[in-house]
């Protein structure tokens, strides 16, 4: 290690002899595990600190939390200049990663300023800078947390975070149901569409009851996944122009396990006669270069074979 | 305790003030940036916005910290063109000036770890816990290490130096525990620990300003009385002595060692006016050779 400033105390190894080469061995050991315990001691913390918690939201522009961490150098300028003041600088005591900024919805939601002030005064650009249109901003997802709490949930028309929310009729839509309670009303449940939901936080700050039904969280939290080998067949038919693929393909013919016995013209069987071998390879099965259907011709030697096997 | 005052001799040759003109322009630099940066907070006048880690001068002067930049580049963030900006000129400022300037006129935790310092002398605390002043470089590099290996600004969150500073702007919390942990360690487990063997900032400007032109000179190092002083009063002490006796070893009169803050203590507690501030060039290694000769090898 390059030690700029090092005097005759500490001295290279090579110029030390005996008990004094042991020490300064003893003492570079010594320098090095405690380091390396500090080094694992902050790494663990590091990890902890990705770990965000679902109330704090990032200004307009942050990127995923690990990103956030490693661009934003908490210089506060993004704080000092939002003209709504919501933003703050995360405290040592507090569970957001120290000195990085943050806003709490049910407090202080974001505003959606046109200009993004906060973005332009970011001098590291972990507030993207290309994020021009607030509306394009996504801080985090709304959720309607709770559904025993929320008044349209419980059949009557309150409506706040639709009204308050800055895409209105995008990011939160009324949805019909009918009222089975009554039996004759309609329920007009709020519900968040992710695409256009930016994670201000209006709506969690609007909302009435005591605790927020609807409440903001990190899209990581707030969204699920579908999985990518899942196709809506409604939405692949518009996709095709309006003719369902499945009928266009033809469809897979899957096995069907049938009460033994009994027959079912045109089905692939594989329970019914002339029967698979049973014995794995090695033991008297033998796999088959041409596949199972040799294995059903009576006539082959192996066909023979088995059903001598199996008439035993 | 001690009967005599360190600098007791230079008020004596020079009268008081002459014996604390550095110190108090290094106090006077360091509490009025800490004034410009509260003017805004505190009285809404917005002459610089931000902080130490970065801040915006009159709406056009960028200044960032190249350390925690550095940082951040090796997390693998590239900052924007103001942070970068930024960077270049606080590092070429360093560059001239001396590295560690920083520490002896600029960050506030050394006004925290100067006064325990301080405190350690009047009150008598002796004793401290032996850690190797390279310590510091060996945390450096950890802190760039684990910034590379999590991909996020490790250091940050435990900072202490950016946590009083962004503390006293914008709302201190627990941060003022971690700065009194450092005051209690500085002042009753390690004689000048933080700064001078464990802050990694520190390290880092001293490899920033290892070759700065702007330097302290022993120069008339042939008055040396020997009372030592600035051995006292110098907060990295080892830096001194090549310079101050290395006359008749042909080392040149000029502290060249990167973690000399700049501070210029020594200047003012010399009674014979040895110290100067100069540039490294001006370091013949025959100075004061022929008077100290004698002393030097000997006293050595
Ligand atoms: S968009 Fe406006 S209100 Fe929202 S965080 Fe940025 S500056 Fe503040
Ligand atoms: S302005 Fe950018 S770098 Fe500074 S605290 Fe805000 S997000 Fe972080
Ligand atoms: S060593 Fe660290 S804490 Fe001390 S003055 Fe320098 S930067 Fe500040
Ligand atoms: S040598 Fe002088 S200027 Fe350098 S750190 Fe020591 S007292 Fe300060």
């Amino acid at each position: 290690m390059p030690t700029p400033g090092t005097t005759a105390s500490q001295a290279t190894p090579r110029a030390l002899k005996g008990p004094a080469r042991r020490q300064f061995v003893l003492d570079s050991a010594r320098l090095l595990c405690g380091v390396g315990l500090l080094g694992l001691g902050l790494a663990a913390y590091t990890k902890q600190a990705k770990a965000r918690p679902p109330l704090a939201i990032r200004p307009p522009g942050a990127g995923a939390e690990g990103d956030f961490l490693g661009a934003c150098i908490r210089c506060g300028m993004c704080v000092r200049d939002c003209p709504y003041s919501i933003l703050d600088l995360a405290r040592p005591e507090s569970p957001v990663a120290t000195g990085t900024p943050y806003f709490t919805a049910r407090s202080g939601p974001c505003e959606m300023c046109e200009d993004i002030p906060c973005i332009k005064a970011c001098p590291t650009g972990a507030l993207d800078h290309a994020l021009t249109d607030i509306n394009q901003s996504r801080m985090g997802l709304a959720v309607l947390s709770d559904q025993e709490t929320c008044l349209n949930f419980l059949g009557m028309r309150c409506d706040v975070c639709y009204r308050v929310c800055p895409v209105i009729d995008k990011a939160i839509t009324l949805d019909l149901r009918p009222n089975t309670r009554t039996g004759r009303h309609t329920m007009f449940i709020p519900t968040v569409h992710s695409e256009h939901c930016t994670g201000c936080g209006k709506c969690e700050n609007a909302c009435v009851t005591d605790e927020a039904s609807i409440r903001v969280l990190p899209a990581k939290l707030a969204k699920g996944a579908l999985g990518e080998h899942y196709r809506l067949g409604w939405e692949e038919k518009t996709k095709a122009g309006g003719h369902s693929l499945v009928e266009d393909q033809g469809l897979v013919d899957l096995p069907d396990r049938l009460p033994e016995g009994v027959k079912l013209e045109g089905h692939f069987d594989p329970g019914s006669s002339p029967p698979l071998p049973s014995l794995p390879p090695g033991l008297g099965g033998e796999p088959t270069a041409q596949g199972d259907s040799a294995l059903r011709k009576p006539g082959t030697e192996q066909g023979k074979r088995l059903s001598s096997k199996d008439a035993r | 305790m001690n009967n005599k005052r360190i600098g007791a001799e230079a008020v004596a040759a020079k009268g008081w003030l002459a014996a604390h003109r550095w110190l108090l322009a290094r106090r006077a630099s360091q509490l009025s940036l800490l004034a410009l940066f509260l003017l805004g907070p505190l009285a809404g006048l917005w002459i610089v916005k931000g902080n130490l880690a970065y801040s915006l001068t009159l709406e056009t002067l960028p200044l960032s910290d190249p350390y925690v930049v550095l940082q951040a580049l090796v997390a693998g963030h590239v900052p924007a063109r103001l942070g970068l900006i930024g960077a270049l000129i606080v590092t070429v400022f360093y560059f001239l000036v001396g590295g560690r300037a920083y520490c002896a006129w600029v960050c506030p935790v050394n006004l925290v770890t100067d006064f325990a310092g301080w405190l350690r002398l009047r009150l008598g605390i002796k004793g401290s816990a032996h850690v190797s002043r390279s310590s510091r470089y060996a945390i450096l590099a950890m802190t760039l290490l684990l910034a590379g290996l999590s991909g996020t600004i490790a250091w940050e969150l435990v900072n202490p130096v950016s946590m009083l500073h962004r503390g006293l702007l914008f709302g201190l919390g627990a941060a003022s525990a971690v700065v009194l942990a450092v005051f209690a360690f500085d002042l009753f487990v390690m004689s000048r620990g933080w700064c001078g063997h464990l802050c990694p900032v520190g390290a880092f400007y001293s490899v920033l300003g290892k070759w700065s032109p702007l330097r302290i000179s022993a120069s008339k190092r042939a008055a040396c009385n020997d009372c030592m002083d600035c051995f006292e009063v110098c907060p990295e002490p080892q830096v001194i002595r090549p310079a101050l006796k290395g006359a008749g070893k042909g080392i040149g009169p000029v502290i060249l060692a990167a973690n000399c803050t700049n501070c210029g203590r020594c200047i003012d507690v010399c009674s014979k006016d040895v110290f100067t501030f100069d540039l490294r060039y001006k370091n013949p290694p025959d100075n004061g050779a022929q008077i100290t000769r004698h002393a030097a090898t000997r006293g050595n």
